[in-house]
């Protein structure tokens, strides 16, 4: 034990004299973070706004007047009737159209309810959220407002959301899930490929090859640091993704750090198969960028959606580990399910990882032979 | 001379891979405290051999015994009695020396008062006071290649395998860690040394000659040269020595 934490420890030492290591460790995931997070912060002062007024009474007036005072919004236009919309929203400037049906004021007074679209444009998906949260938020504040001045408290205005050309808004739900997935397989697969290909090129391996240290030691000491480190990583994005996108996790965080262990523990024994495989550290890199990163962010889910891929490709993604993790995270992170929904993934993840370390240790002894 | 104790006896070694025959009955002892030269052209079957002695791969048949321990059943016994130092320069080169001499002393299960101690004397025996916390990178090639040497003996083993040490060092840091290895076999740890400097296999006690898997001579250098009635081992080794192929 003590052999192998001394062994850990030269791991560690190794990472965090690399600046390119600790780069890649944690320089790249912040990065991501930050600038993926300040675009959209950015995006959403100011945001074009066109209003479609079909009542213009006192209500429609003095809310629409809220929303464009409120420091986000800028009013881009005053439209005159629907068919304007579309041609409004294509001509990029404008992110939302609010409409206010005919004889807003009057049916949210008689009926105690009246209703006000937004349509926004969702081919800019983060926008398009941002841009409905925040008039919904205005909205249901304007409703307080009312409530407490009015005698009838039940007066409410009801938002309808509607999202032209994208209506499910599929790449920022992704987003925060899609990074971690990339991240954990860039450092926990490409980055143990390659310290353990470094070891091999060096002639080091060799060395400790013939020390009483055994095969398993030496690649759980390589390994081990990268595990911990990964770990962090979760939470450093987590954190983040808290932080600077308000996307708090609304499942079981425990579980969804125990999958990310499954995950990075996958990730890792694809790491030490690519070792086995690849004598130098370039082969190393260009297996883990080719076979698994390009994969990873073009069949996984990621940035494409696989429900509007080719079938051939759709069936490629089967075989893609991050394909699943996906899924898994994105079910708790956003849905907030249970192990009862994403069971399935949990157990194909779980047979990917035991076939690769099965294969891995093959490998390993065959080479030692 | 005393040195009758035998720290490896090979009896009829076999490796074969597949149809091809790596190493065939090869037949050898080494003594305790002797310096024992392995040569042989490329291809010419030392790696294996070395392997095999060194607990990394196992024999197909024969008897290999190295250190008292079986390399078939007991290579984990024998891997604590060697020392290893290969071609390819096996130090971290983004650790210090320091750093480095502890690590390995760890690896071999010394303990920390061990190797503060032995660290401390190795430092003074080869004058590195001054490098001890400089990284590896930062060394000229010989320096790294005596703390090579000096690492892999900082155990105390038995046998010491040096495969290649002094590729691409001069000539005076060559002298040097030939003075480096005389010292450390009069202290009674073996030497077992391949190299392709027929300068440097004068310096062994014995040698033994591959060729296509097989030893086709062994004796000392001064017999060797009798025997073939030539003035230095280089000839010997031209005449015997056909590199594999050709």
């Amino acid at each position: 034990m003590k052999r192998f934490l001394g062994f850990v420890k030269k791991e560690f030492r190794h990472i965090f004299r690399d600046y390119r290591t600790l780069f890649i460790l944690f320089g790249i995931p912040i990065a991501e973070i930050l600038i993926f997070g300040y675009a959209i912060s950015m995006d959403i002062k100011n945001a074009g706004v066109a209003i479609l007024d079909l009542s213009h009474d006192e209500v429609t007036e003095k809310l629409s007047g809220k929303i464009l005072s409120s420091g986000f919004f800028k009013k881009s236009a005053d439209l005159l009737s629907y068919e304007e919309i579309d041609q409004v929203l294509k001509k990029g400037k404008t992110k939302a159209v609010i409409v206010f049906e005919e004889g807003f004021g009057k049916r949210l007074i008689r009926e105690g309810k009246a209703s006000l679209s937004i349509i926004a444009d969702g081919s800019e998906p983060n926008t398009a959220t941002l841009v409905t949260n925040y008039t919904t938020a205005i909205v249901n504040d304007f409703n307080i407002e009312m409530a407490g001045s009015a005698l009838n408290n039940a007066l409410k205005i009801v938002p309808e959301v509607r999202m032209f050309y994208n209506p499910e808004l599929k790449s920022y739900s992704m987003f925060v899930p899609g990074v971690i997935t990339l991240i954990l397989i860039l450092v926990s697969a490409l980055m143990t490929s390659v310290t353990i290909t470094r070891e091999k090129e060096f002639g080091t391996m060799e060395v400790l090859l013939v020390s009483p240290l055994k095969p398993v030691q030496i690649i759980l000491g390589k390994v081990t640091p990268y595990f911990i480190l990964s770990f962090i990583n979760v939470l450093v994005i987590l954190a983040m993704s808290w932080l600077v996108f308000g996307l708090p996790v609304k499942g079981s965080i425990i579980l969804l750090l125990v999958e990310s262990m499954l995950y990075i523990l996958m990730s890792l024994s694809l790491g030490i198969l690519i070792s086995t495989v690849s004598s130098t550290m370039q082969q190393a890199i260009f297996i883990s960028l080719v076979g698994l990163m390009l994969p990873t962010i073009l069949l996984s889910g990621f940035i494409f959606p696989i429900e509007n891929m080719p079938e051939v490709y759709d069936y490629l993604s089967l075989i893609m580990p991050p394909r699943y993790f996906i899924t898994i995270i994105k079910s708790i992170m956003i849905k907030g399910t249970g192990l009862l929904y994403i069971w399935k993934e949990t157990l194909v993840l779980i047979l990917m990882t035991t076939v690769f370390i099965g294969i891995s240790v093959r490998k390993f002894k065959v080479r030692l032979e | 001379m005393t040195m009758k104790k035998k720290v490896i006896e090979v009896e009829n070694l076999v490796k074969r891979f597949g149809h091809f025959t790596a190493n065939d009955r090869l037949s050898f002892d080494v003594y305790e405290g002797e310096i024992f030269g392995f040569l042989g052209a490329n291809g010419a079957g030392k790696t294996t051999a070395i392997r095999i002695l060194s607990g990394l791969s196992s024999p197909t048949s024969g008897k290999v015994k190295v250190a008292g321990f079986d390399a078939g059943t007991q290579a984990e016994m024998i891997k604590r009695n060697i020392g290893y130092m290969c071609q390819k320069f096996s130090l971290y080169e983004d650790l210090t020396v320091r750093e480095n001499i502890a690590l390995y002393g760890g690896i071999y299960g010394l303990s920390r008062s061990e190797i503060t101690e032995r660290t401390a004397q190795l430092l003074d025996r080869l004058r590195f006071r001054e490098y001890e916390n400089k990284l590896i990178s930062d060394l000229p090639l010989g320096l790294k290649q005596k703390l090579s040497f000096a690492v892999a003996v900082l155990h105390e083993p038995r046998i010491v395998f040096l495969d290649e040490p002094t590729g691409g060092v001069d000539p005076i840091t060559r002298r040097q860690f030939w003075e480096m290895i005389y010292e450390t076999a009069e202290r009674g740890i073996t030497i077992f040394v391949t190299t392709h400097y027929m300068d440097e296999a004068e310096y062994c006690d014995r040698i033994s000659i591959m060729n296509d898997g097989r030893i086709v001579a062994l004796d000392t250098p001064s017999n060797l040269k009798k025997q073939y009635n030539v003035s230095s081992v280089e000839e010997v080794f031209i005449k015997i020595a056909r590199p594999a192929g050709s």
